[in-house]
């Protein structure tokens, strides 16, 4: 893992000095809340509906145990003893007080964490696979050219004030596990020729407008993909919509001026750019690429593993992934039981899952996109180990991707955006599909619960989209169906009138038992009937 | 329908209602503002403790108001999904 170096940790020290005192001129009333807001989201730190939020930033999803450990300190000594990990691989607290906000900053950065960046015009966190550097089917690790990205974009002092957020996501796998063709841009590593590049999306997004990315570069030596990054944020930044909110998003001005006009100014603005010299030297890359060096393989480990426990088996084939090392797996830590809030962790469970990571997994937790943990790099042998210990601490639901895998914002329970509320309408489909062999007779069902058009929860990309809308002061939920947020993504459509919350639950289950009756056989997946046969035989189920 | 007074207090983010002499955690204490509203709102924007202060509109019952929104329910309420830690009942 990428450790800071002196300018790394003087700048997160200096940042949480800085906010101490302009918590302090606040409280004193020195200065208004005008004044103030802008200052306190550029730290991460929120006003939601029942207190402070802080977002702290967990660059390419990637923490190590003690960093963990601290995320559950902070659960308990600032917050109300959970967490909640979001689409965007990051954790946010949701009872935070201003006045102690100064001495968590200053905790968490002795872990070298920060909330920096975390909210605002800028480019936000980093987010990457979740099964870099150990994915059997990537073509080398993404996370050194993510936390380049990361130190680039950090006080970037061109692309501090953007005309909107600006989201970069990285992988280096044809399987998208990031969802890159659904942010401002999305980087996936490839090999061409023997030499490592970067193929380059712009312009996806979700939110009010949803888009799928274009690509504007097949190919660029990973020597030069920085500099590229910085001619789009420039043509952005100088064309961007800052006269309309709704319309200031880099996938709008791509969509306004065609992919093919804005590429033609990305390379334009690239080639003024190239006598400045701006990609790191090959020292730097060589400096961060051993941060990242693999972790101390064991390579007499045997590859079996004895799958005589049932139960133990049907969570390896659920939760459990191939890894580029022979003799060893990914393990996903659901975050989904049936009946909980997707994405929310307790600080015990934090603990819990820093102690299993030091016993069995080089010491390395991951968050996903779809508010799942992964410990990336487990000894086969220790996997029943692993799996006993999670499932003594309710961690082991076998889930993953199945219908109760439901990704959900906070929505309308703690964010002040939210028009209706998220997560009792994942917890009553959870609940609704808990019997286990109907969770796999369904197979791969990806659910995505936004509360508001900003889209957190990733409706548009799921196979099951559902958002939350406000109707005279009540919620309502309107459905989607089709979604992909990965290789093959697209955009959900609506399928017809939105319904009651507990509408919405009957809805989706007719939806799936239509396609339990429609579909040429197990193997077919939804996404996959849906694709074949449209919207018809799931409207007739829902609407007669 | 009435009209009561919210906001969060500066220090905490705690959501508050006005009761007619000072801020209350309680939406069952809350009192209706009346025509006297948007005086107290002005107040309360020019004093700077309280971030976001609003009136909303809410049906007065024997349980106390009941706003008019789901959110500002929500607000009163706390989150329902984790009814174990909210302050104050609504």
């Amino acid at each position: 893992m990428y450790r800071y170096d002196q300018y790394d940790q003087s700048i997160v020290n200096a940042r949480v000095d800085e906010f101490r005192e302009q918590v302090a001129r606040r409280l004193a009333n020195e200065i208004t809340e005008d004044q103030f807001k802008p200052l306190r989201l550029m730290n991460g730190l929120y006003l939601q509906l029942h207190a402070y939020m802080l977002r702290v930033a967990v660059p390419y999803g990637t923490l190590s145990g003690p960093q963990m450990r601290m995320l559950a300190h902070i659960a308990r000594r600032y917050d109300r003893g959970y967490g909640h990990f979001t689409t965007r691989q990051n954790i946010q607290y949701n009872w935070i007080k201003l006045a102690e906000a100064p001495d968590l900053l200053a905790e968490l950065a002795t872990v070298e964490m920060h909330a920096i960046q975390t909210s605002g015009n800028c480019i936000r966190n980093i987010s990457s696979d979740q099964f870099a550097g150990a994915a059997a089917d990537e073509v080398a690790d993404p996370r050194p050219y993510a936390e380049l990205l990361r130190q680039w974009s950090s006080f970037h002092p061109e692309f501090s004030y953007l005309p909107r957020k600006f989201k970069i996501a990285v992988t280096a796998s044809d399987v998208d596990r990031a969802a890159i063709q659904l942010h401002d841009i999305g980087l996936q590593l490839v090999r061409q020729d023997g030499e490592l590049g970067f193929k380059i999306w712009v312009g996806g997004g979700m939110g009010r407008t949803p888009m799928i990315g274009h690509v504007v570069r097949e190919f660029i030596p990973v020597a030069q993909y920085l500099s590229y990054c910085e001619a789009i944020l420039r043509v952005y930044n100088r064309y961007g919509r800052r006269d309309n909110i709704y319309k200031a998003r880099i996938k709008i001005l791509v969509h306004e001026l065609g992919a093919e006009e804005f590429t033609r100014q990305v390379e334009a603005e690239w080639a003024l750019l190239e006598p400045l010299a701006l990609d790191a030297p090959q020292a730097e890359y060589d400096r961060i690429v051993a941060q990242f060096a693999e972790p101390d393989y064991d390579r007499a480990v045997p590859d079996a593993v004895d799958r005589g426990d049932p139960d133990f088996a049907m969570w390896l084939d659920q939760n459990v992934h191939s890894h580029k090392q022979p003799g060893y797996a990914i393990a996903t830590i659901s975050l989904k039981p049936v009946g909980g809030i997707p994405g929310d962790a307790t600080a015990e469970q934090m603990d819990l899952i820093a102690d299993l990571a030091e016993r069995f997994a080089h010491d390395e937790i991951r968050v996903t996109h779809s508010q799942n943990l992964v410990l990336a790099h487990v000894c086969k042998a220790d996997l029943y180990a692993l799996w006993t210990a999670l499932d003594e601490a309710g961690l082991a639901t076998p889930n993953l991707d199945l219908v109760t895998d439901i990704i959900a914002c906070p929505g309308l329970d703690y964010c002040a955006l939210a028009n209706a509320r998220s997560i009792p309408v994942a917890q009553k489909i959870a609940e609704r599909f808990a019997d286990l062999d109907r969770q796999h007779d369904i197979g791969e069902l990806k659910i995505k619960i936004s509360g508001c058009i900003n889209a957190c929860g990733h409706h548009h990309a799921g196979h099951i989209g559902i958002l939350g809308v406000d109707k005279k002061g009540e919620e309502a939920y309107q459905l989607s169906l089709g979604g992909s947020g990965a290789e093959d993504a697209s955009l959900a459509k609506i399928l017809g009138p939105g319904f009651s919350e507990a509408g919405v639950v009957d809805a989706v289950e007719k939806v799936i038992e239509a396609y339990r009756t429609v579909r040429t056989g197990p193997d077919e997946r939804f996404l996959d009937t849906y694709r074949r046969l449209g919207a018809d035989p799931f409207k007739a189920a829902v609407y007669g | 329908m009435i009209r009561l007074l919210t906001g969060n207090i500066l220090e905490t983010g705690d959501v508050v209602w006005w009761d007619g002499t000072e801020w209350n955690l309680a939406l069952r204490d809350a009192v209706d503002v009346g025509p006297e509203g948007d005086a107290l709102l002005a107040r309360t924007l020019a004093a700077e403790r309280i971030n976001e202060p609003a009136l909303v509109d809410a049906e007065p019952t024997p349980d106390g108001p009941r706003p008019r929104t789901m959110r500002e329910r929500v607000r009163g309420a706390g989150p329902t999904v984790r009814l174990d830690l909210n302050r104050i009942p609504a």
